[in-house]
């Protein structure tokens, strides 16, 4: 089950932050934050190297013994920036069905997805 | 049996060069002779290289033959069998690689031999040589034979094909047995008795110890075939193992099924690799067997439990962690064999197999990862199967396990190498913190006091938990578990190696950039710090960790951290510091109301401390206190006169959770006097500053910033800055409004924590409000104050204050600005309308500012009064009174007093800064000098002045300017107002003549814009001459005249004697606009005097065209007479006396020319059509003259123009000699008979009056001079006279003129 949920801004802010267990929260912000590092590293290696750019999935972002983080929401996401009320930018106040839907589809695993990058 | 091992190579430290060529420390068993010593069985085995444990030896081939022979052959086989590589194809379409085969020899022994269902592979017997020195065919029949025979059935026994047999020749043997058969005939005995179809299992070795070519050939011969065999073998029999494998592990789901078993076999393969130097082979072989658990162990997390695992669910009871430092962990093997290890062991095991093995490739950072993984996902596992740990096991087993990767990885890597991979390993690092620290906490070690009984009881089950320390690392001073034992066995050490690992993590990771990991490495420090009680150390961290949070905007981290801080700076005492952190506390929607109302109730309670020690302030940035939302000015437009009230409303939102009770709040003001710019003129400022008054400030977005990288763009806007005199650009620039965002600090993030970026500034000018109680959200504060010196003020901070403590808001943007203003008084006058008219009652407006001047009752204007103008005092006049601002008005009646030469207007009483409106009826008197305007054409000099305007439009009305001096209350100085009126009329006037009647005709043209009616017209005779009678021919009712419309009037001029040469008349004529009533006064008549001259007729011309003779009408191009006959109607007048006049013998006679013209091209005038006649002067005298002219067209022509002229002489005077040639110059000229002589004849009569009038004295020439007549001295009774022309008959094309 994923337990948490994050869109992160490009700048590294929070545009969608959510997790199950509402005790733990402010320890997924602490996970979700730390484990920008590896997103940050795997995208500038991502964007020398020019690989395929439509791998969007970064692997395992943030090894803990409790959680295994992945990336792989980038679907759903551009579901939302193609909202045309979304501004682009704005934290995601609105909970669009896809993100309540997806919970249940990433299996065992926190998501991190990264916010509109210019890696993409 | 002797098994001797021979593998002590320090395998470690291979691994980093490329692996060498291998060397070939074999494994050789050497048997005792089993038959009479003639023969020698020898095994040929695979050599294991590098794993140095005996029961790894594989048995490739037993062999057989002389022990002898073999012994002396060995030293060279096993040197060269490996020498070359093999190409090593291989089934599932997996990669050929070429290897180098090294083997074990080993004698050959039935037992040896596999038996059905063997999964051994390390040790089986791949290929079988049979080794023969026999070179008699006795001998070979006798024994060699049989025994190959014995030893073939053998084989055949155990189904194996792998043999070789090779025959060693020797050349001694040869010399001493002479009887010897040729030696292929043995060979060829053998190949024929055992192979029958395969004679490629026979070899020969020729001399194999000699040093000769045909050795080494033989040798090299032998060589191939024989490694040929043995991978032929090989890959036979690992592809049937590889089989049997797999078929057991599909048998996995059977209830027997043993996993531990399964894996003895597959690791049997992975040896076998290992021993190939395929490690990746080997190591797929250990990662199936990982994935297989895992994925087992997450069955039975989801409910499917196989028996075989149950096993490993016992309860964790060593903990020893992760066994590195030997290639193969025996006696964690020799558990999984017996099926005796618990998961722990068997992942350990697992994990250094697969440790060694990606050592072997190179890959030790792939060990770092791969230890990071393995030890979250057997923490997950014990989990998953519910397994019974002691708390703080795991704990140790992860801390001892992250070592010893790490150790192990340095040691087999130089410091360049661990420095620039630190990535890899640094995980492991930040692991092992971790756990010191759940372990430090777990066993009272991070407590002030120290651990107590129950946590020393612990740390002993713990410490009994590691075991002893393994022999291998007995001798390390900085083993990992010498350094878990000695943390955990006293605070000190604890702290020692706790900040050392942390310390080493968090450089670790800043090293690589991977800030982030860093702060929350250093977060954990902080807990640490704060629990030892090292606030000071602790601080450092959280600021860190706070600054990155905040730079990037995240917000519960922030609200966590700042809770920390706000504790260390609360025992570090940090007064301002906790205070400001309190105060953002305060206003975190992040927190509970409780704990909101916690950090305000911090503040205020210092604050209500502080209140005996005045003088000492708290500054605290007010942003986290309160947001200024909005501010509202009233007046609205922000300006006000000096000595007014200006009210500042502002909205202030209070972030705080409860009412909070502030001293006072306080804008501080700039005052800036800018008394150059014109944008600063009360003029100015009360016309152009029209904003709503209300001002909106953005929201606060500092807390978290949408985004760091992006700068605000840069809003730009033009200015210009004109002159205040004549409006002309003086400046011009672009202004960039967001300045102190763009040039912002680039550090100011940093110092949001820090109250030092927060300075009072201490101006004059300060807008105060006391005792205001802010309310949870919208609060409006207003604040009033008297305008005091003119000038700009800008607000420049907002203050709100608690005892000592001080809220301030260092700038307030956007800028907020008021204007005061100080004006002096000022008149204006206005007319209402465009322009004034003369001669009607006009209105002017008056508007007086009072500025800062109040007026009093008893204040008035003086108007000086001007003779031509009149100010019309009406019964009752009323003044409109407003203020500056526009805003309120009010009515007072106006009190006016004429006298003779002032008209005094008493003002009515009002306050500075208003604005007095009222409007005067003026009229302008067409006074004398105004009126007399118009005289003829020439006009008056006023006229001339305004000659230009009249040109452009020839519709421009005369004006006249009159000046009013007004001496106003409030200075000694007179005003001069010039207001200048227009004449709305234009009069002309002209002469008309019938015979010798008279007429005057008097055009009156109405140039404004108004109607007016027009009576009582009259023209008098001002000379009042006798016997002169003017006969008006016009209707007496009144006349309309409209707009742009003109109005004539005419009268004939009748007398009865000789008239006067010259008659002033004046024209009058009363008018009044059409459209008003009845005006209150009544108006004087607008009148025109003019002289005319030379009025009565002199002569009569008289022309006349008659048809040819004998014609009865003209006809077109035939010529006709032109009879022209100029009569004078008078004896000698005074008129006549000038220069053309002559006198001979009482005789008087006169100079005229005559000039026929016909302008409109009808005629074609035939011959002299100009002429000089001496008139005598007396009455009926008449002179006639005949000329011819021809039409031109057809119809009813006018007759040409007839012009008469006075021909005066040259003027003798000027000129000295009398040149007759001119004269008949001028005559020849004028006899021209071209029909446009006319032309000619008017060009000669210019030039000639030209050179009368200028350049007669240039040219010396003596021309005569031409004079019109004046219109009324000549009347030509022939104008307007038609006569009839008929087309002539042969005209093809007819032509008709119609005038």
């Amino acid at each position: 089950m994923a337990v948490c949920i994050a869109v992160i801004a490009k700048e590294n802010y929070p545009l969608y932050i959510r997790s199950t267990p509402m005790e733990s929260e402010l320890k997924f912000h602490y996970m979700v934050h730390t484990s920008l590092d590896v997103v940050d590293e795997k995208i500038s290696t991502m964007g020398k190297a020019l690989v395929d750019q439509r791998e969007l999935y970064l692997g395992l972002l943030y090894p803990t013994e409790d959680y295994k983080m992945f990336r792989k929401l980038h679907n759903s996401y551009t579901d939302v920036m193609c909202n045309p009320f979304y501004n682009p930018g704005d934290r995601i106040q609105s909970r669009p069905r896809p993100w309540e839907d997806l919970p249940g589809k990433a299996v065992g695993s926190t998501c991190d997805c990264r916010g509109p990058s210019t890696a993409w | 049996m002797l098994k001797s091992c021979v593998v002590s190579k320090p395998v470690i430290e291979k691994w980093r060069s490329s692996p060498p060529p291998p060397n070939p420390v074999l494994l050789s068993s050497v048997f005792g002779g089993r038959s009479k010593g003639i023969t020698r069985h020898v095994h040929l085995a695979l050599q294991v290289w590098r794993s140095a444990q005996g029961w790894l030896e594989a048995i490739a081939s037993s062999g057989a033959g002389d022990q002898n022979l073999f012994t002396s052959i060995y030293p060279t086989l096993s040197q060269q069998l490996p020498r070359e590589p093999m190409e090593w194809r291989r089934s599932y379409g997996r990669a050929p690689k070429m290897i180098h085969l090294e083997s074990n020899f080993v004698q050959f022994k039935e037992e040896l031999l596999p038996k059905e269902g063997n999964k051994a592979l390390l040790t089986f017997p791949f290929l079988h040589i049979y080794w023969t020195e026999c070179c008699d065919t006795e001998v070979y029949k006798a024994t060699v034979k049989d025994d190959l025979t014995k030893w073939q059935n053998v084989l055949k026994a155990h189904s194996s094909v792998d043999w070789l047999i090779v025959v060693v020749e020797n050349d001694a043997k040869k010399k001493n047995k002479t009887n010897i058969l040729p030696r292929t005939s043995i060979v060829d005995k053998i190949r024929n008795d055992f192979c029958n179809k395969q004679s490629d299992r026979c070899v020969v070795l020729s001399d194999p110890l000699k040093d000769s070519s045909r050795t080494q050939e033989s040798w090299n011969a032998f060589l191939t075939k024989l490694r040929t065999l043995l991978l032929m073998s090989f890959t036979k029999n690992l592809g049937k193992f590889e089989d049997d494998m797999r078929t057991l592990r599909e048998k996995r789901t059977e209830p027997g099924w043993s996993f531990c078993e399964y894996f003895m076999v597959q690791e049997e393969l992975a040896f076998v690799f290992e021993m190939l130097q395929q490690f990746e082979d080997a190591l797929v072989q250990y990662d199936e067997l990982d994935a297989l658990f895992s994925q087992y162990v997450v069955n039975f997390g989801a409910g499917d439990g196989a028996n075989w695992l149950t096993f490993f669910c016992q309860p964790v009871k060593s903990w020893n962690g992760l066994v590195l430092r030997k290639p193969i962990d025996m006696e964690k093997r020799e558990l999984i064999q017996r099926q005796e290890a618990t998961l722990l062991d068997l992942r350990s095991y697992l994990f250094s197999r697969q440790c060694t093995l990606l050592l072997f490739l190179q890959r030790p950072w792939e060990v770092a990862q791969r230890a990071l993984e393995l030890l979250h996902s057997c923490v997950q596992e014990l989990k998953l199967l519910e397994v019974s740990v002691p708390p703080g096991a795991l704990d140790c087993w992860v801390f001892l396990s992250c070592l010893e990767v790490l150790q192990r990885i340095e040691g087999c890597c130089d410091r360049a190498q661990i420095d620039s991979n630190i990535a890899h390993t640094v995980g492991l690092w930040s692991y092992a913190t971790e756990k010191l620290k759940a372990l430090g906490y777990l066993c009272g070690l991070v407590s002030e006091k120290g651990p107590n009984s129950e946590d020393l009881n612990r740390t002993v089950d713990l410490l009994a938990g590691l075991g002893a320390e393994r022999p291998e690392t007995a001798n390390t001073a900085q083993s990992p578990y010498k350094k878990l034992r000695e943390a955990l066995s006293s605070v000190e050490a604890f702290e020692k190696h706790y900040l050392d690992l942390s310390h080493a993590t968090i450089e670790m990771y800043t090293s690589i950039g991977r800030i982030r990991s860093a702060k929350f490495v250093g977060k954990d420090l902080a807990e640490f710090y704060m629990r030892k009680r090292s606030p000071q150390k602790a601080e450092t961290y959280l600021q860190g960790a706070l600054k990155n949070y905040l730079a990037e905007g995240w917000a519960l981290p922030v609200t966590h951290t700042r809770k920390q801080l706000a504790e260390c700076q609360k025992h570090l005492g940090q007064l301002e510091n906790y205070l400001q952190t309190s105060s953002l506390l305060a206003s975190d929607c992040h927190l509970t109301q409780e704990e909101r109302a916690h950090f305000c109730q911090e503040i205020l309670s210092f604050a209500n401390q502080q209140v005996d020690s005045p003088g000492h302030r708290v500054l605290l940035p007010m942003h986290s206190f309160a947001q200024l939302r909005d501010l509202h000015f009233d007046p609205s437009n922000a300006v006000v006169h000096a000595g007014g009230i200006l009210s500042v409303e502002i909205t202030l939102y209070s972030q705080m959770p409860i009412p909070v009770h502030m001293d006072q709040i306080a804008v501080n003001v700039h005052f800036n006097i800018e008394k150059n710019s014109y944008r600063k003129t009360a003029e100015w400022l009360t016309k152009h500053k029209t904003s709503n008054g209300i001002i909106n400030f953005p929201a606060e977005t500092s807390l978290f910033p949408a985004s760091q990288n992006s700068s605000p763009g840069l809003e730009l806007s033009e200015m210009f800055e004109r002159s205040p005199s004549d409006n002309s650009l003086n400046t011009t620039g672009i202004i960039c409004r967001n300045v102190h965002m763009l040039l912002r600090r680039q550090e100011g993030s940093s110092s949001l924590e820090t109250p030092s970026g927060v300075a009072l500034e201490d101006g004059a000018h300060v807008l105060r409000c006391h005792s205001v109680t802010l309310q949870p959200g919208t609060n409006k504060v207003a604040f009033r104050t008297q305008a005091k010196e003119p000038g700009t003020y800008t607000l420049r901070q907002l203050c709100a204050s608690v005892g000592p403590v001080w809220f301030v808001l260092p700038h307030i943007y956007p800028i907020v600005q008021y204007d005061v203003y100080s004006q002096e008084p000022q008149l204006h006058v206005e007319p209402l309308a465009d322009s004034l008219l003369a001669g009607i009652p006009q209105k002017v407006k008056f508007t007086v500012t009072t500025g800062h001047y109040t007026v009093k009752n008893g204040d008035s204007l003086q108007l000086s009064n001007v003779e031509a103008m009149l100010i019309l005092c009406q019964a009752e006049n009323r003044a409109t009174i407003f203020s500056n601002s526009r805003e309120e008005s009010s009515v007072a009646s106006l009190r006016i007093q004429s006298s003779d030469k002032v008209t005094s207007i008493g003002l009515p009483a009002v306050p500075a800064y208003h604005v007095i409106e009222f409007e005067l009826e003026v009229l302008s008197l067409p006074s004398a000098s105004a009126a007399m305007g118009e005289r003829g054409i020439q006009g008056t000099p006023e006229l001339h002045r305004k000659q230009k305007d009249r040109q452009k439009s020839g519709h421009c009305m005369v004006t006249t300017d009159h000046k009013v001096s007004i001496d106003c209350p409030w200075s000694i100085y007179s005003t001069v107002i010039a207001l200048t009126f227009s004449v709305p009329f234009r009069t002309t006037h002209s002469l008309l003549s019938s015979g010798t009647r008279k007429y005057v005709q008097v055009c009156v043209q109405n140039l404004s814009e108004l109607d007016f009616q027009l009576s009582d017209s009259s023209l008098t005779d001002t000379g009042d001459t006798a016997d002169l009678q003017l006969t008006p021919l016009n209707p007496q009712c009144e006349q309309h005249i409209h707009s742009k419309q003109s109005v004539f009037f005419v009268w004939e001029l009748q007398w009865t004697q000789e008239p006067p040469p010259a008659l002033c008349c004046q024209f009058s004529v009363g008018f009044c606009p059409a459209s008003e009533e009845q005006l209150s006064i009544s108006l004087k008549p607008y009148t025109y005097e003019f002289q005319l001259e030379n009025f009565f007729t002199l002569y009569t011309v008289n022309a006349e065209i008659s048809p040819p003779v004998g014609a009865e009408y003209c006809r077109t191009g035939s010529l006709c007479s032109l009879e022209v006959s100029i009569t004078r109607l008078t004896d000698l007048l005074e008129v006549d006396k000038d220069e053309a006049l002559t006198e001979s013998d009482e005789y008087f006679s006169t100079k005229l020319m005559y000039e026929v013209v016909d302008n409109s091209s009808n005629w074609a005038v035939c011959g002299k059509s100009c002429g000089v006649v001496s008139m005598p002067v007396a009455a009926r005298a008449t002179h006639r003259v005949h000329m011819e002219v021809m039409p031109l067209f057809a119809g009813y022509l006018p007759l040409p123009d007839v012009r008469l002229f006075k021909y005066l002489p040259h003027h003798s005077a000027h000129s000295s000699q009398l040149d007759a040639d001119s004269w008949i110059e001028n005559d020849s000229l004028s006899v021209d008979k071209h029909p446009d002589d006319q032309l000619d004849c008017s060009s000669v009569r210019s030039r000639g009056s030209v050179a009368s009038a200028a350049s007669s004295e240039h040219k010396g020439l003596p021309m005569p001079r031409l004079q019109a007549l004046p219109a009324g001295q000549v009347f030509n009774s022939s104008t307007g006279m038609q006569v009839l022309v008929i087309p002539s008959q042969d005209d093809h094309v007819l032509e008709v003129s119609v005038t």
